[in-house]
């Protein structure tokens, strides 16, 4: 066996607390435990973490950039889902 | 959906590169765009890992701890920043195995400055200030290139090689201060190392095959001579105000330009290291080798742990 068979794991870094995990590259490890401890050395040397999270990434499962258009048409054409949309009399505030 | 034909989808994806849209691995691309970048990131990553070499010759014998300390998390930052490029490379469909076994046949190309040989600690000095400065020329523009993860690798990159050229220019300062002897031995690495950084920018532009394609897919946003130009306009005042002397006697300061000339590049040596025939090349791919080879058993045991805490797992 060599590191052919190492699978790929996406690694996410929350950068610090109050802040969600952030996807930052990739990299190959045999297992998980071994991923987490690669990713400190390759995406962390500078303190960019609290926190690391990997995840497979045979296992990620993503939209089909062909078919962006379609799968997000919907939000396009509501435009009243924005507060911009509403007139507001004049002298209105805290709103 | 409708049939779209090859003409089409090129003009689309063009018509991305030219509104500044970064293009991402799953997106559409043409075939030779997709060949180009596994070639130049590849070669990136190769760069950065046989760059480890020539320096990592000097980690045991470094003039005091700070220096050492130094020295090693330069070399560590080298590792990382292979492994950054190695993952871009990945993302386009190169197989990282494959990556690597061309680099250790030869099939592949890495920068030809690691195959100069670093002969004293003054070499530690001239390659942070000169090979790191050259390629931070080199990568700050690749930091805008058009493919998402090469250029966000590249930010990463750049961010970190900002203290590897102060940690090189440091060491030359020291040793210009330094004695008589100490000052001949920053004068000999940058006598040694000056030409062969202004050969990795690479050819002139007339000679340079790829640079018009790479130019308008923006992969590349600034010509071998605009870069190598670049360089010397900023490197030969730092040189002088050291107290050292750049090795070209035609170098001369335009007034109307505002560019320094310099003279001609021995291009016969370049192409000669290219090929194989510099003066480490068989030296540092062997030492690649050999490291991939040594670790065999190392990689063996990792995986027979992770397929037997798997199993563990599922029993």
């Amino acid at each position: 066996m060599s590191t052919h068979e190492w699978p790929l794991w996406e690694v996410f870094i929350r950068s610090k607390a109050g802040l969600n995990h952030k996807h930052v590259g990739s990299l190959r490890a045999a297992d998980a435990e071994m991923a987490v401890e690669n990713a400190r050395d390759v995406y962390t040397r500078r303190s960019e973490g609290i926190s690391i999270w990997v995840v497979e990434s045979k296992d990620i499962y993503a939209s089909d950039p062909t078919e962006a258009d379609a799968l997000f048409e919907p939000a396009d054409s509501k435009i009243y889902r924005h507060p911009t949309f509403y007139d507001v009399p004049d002298g209105i505030s805290h709103m | 959906m409708e049939e779209i034909n090859y003409a089409e989808l090129e003009r689309r994806f063009q018509e991305k590169i030219d509104k500044d849209i970064k293009i991402e691995p799953k997106d559409w691309m043409p075939d030779d765009y997709r060949q180009t970048l596994i070639r130049q990131i590849s070669q990136h990553a190769h760069s950065e890992i046989v760059g480890m070499l020539p320096e990592g010759n000097w980690i045991t014998r470094a003039p005091n701890l700070r220096r050492k300390a130094v020295l090693l998390a330069k070399v560590q930052d080298e590792a990382g920043h292979g492994l950054y490029l190695y993952s871009a490379a990945e993302t386009l469909g190169a197989d990282r195995e494959e990556t690597i076994d061309d680099l250790h046949s030869g099939k592949a190309k890495y920068s030809s400055i690691f195959n100069y040989p670093t002969l004293t600690w003054a070499d530690m000095g001239a390659i942070g200030w000169l090979v790191d400065g050259a390629a931070i020329m080199n990568q700050v523009p690749l930091c805008r290139c058009s493919y998402g993860p090469y250029a966000r690798a590249m930010v990463r990159v750049c961010k970190e090689e900002s203290f590897h050229q102060r940690q090189g220019f440091e060491i030359m300062t020291k040793l210009a201060q330094g004695t008589p002897e100490q000052k001949a031995m920053a004068q000999d690495a940058l006598n040694r190392f000056w030409w062969p950084s202004l050969m990795m920018f690479g050819p002139n532009d007339a000679e340079s095959k790829h640079t018009a394609q790479s130019v308008k897919w923006k992969i590349k946003r600034h010509t071998n001579d605009e870069l190598r130009q670049q360089f010397v306009d900023v490197t030969v005042p730092q040189a002088e105000m050291i107290g050292l002397t750049i090795p070209d006697k035609d170098l001369k300061f335009n007034e109307a330009t505002g560019h320094y000339e310099f003279g001609e590049i021995n291009w016969d040596e370049f192409w000669q290291v290219v090929a194989g025939n510099g003066p480490c090349n068989k030296d540092r791919i062997d030492t690649r080798r050999k490291a991939k080879e040594n670790g065999e058993w190392v990689r063996e045991a990792a995986s027979a742990y992770a397929a037997k805490q798997a199993e563990l797992k599922r029993a």
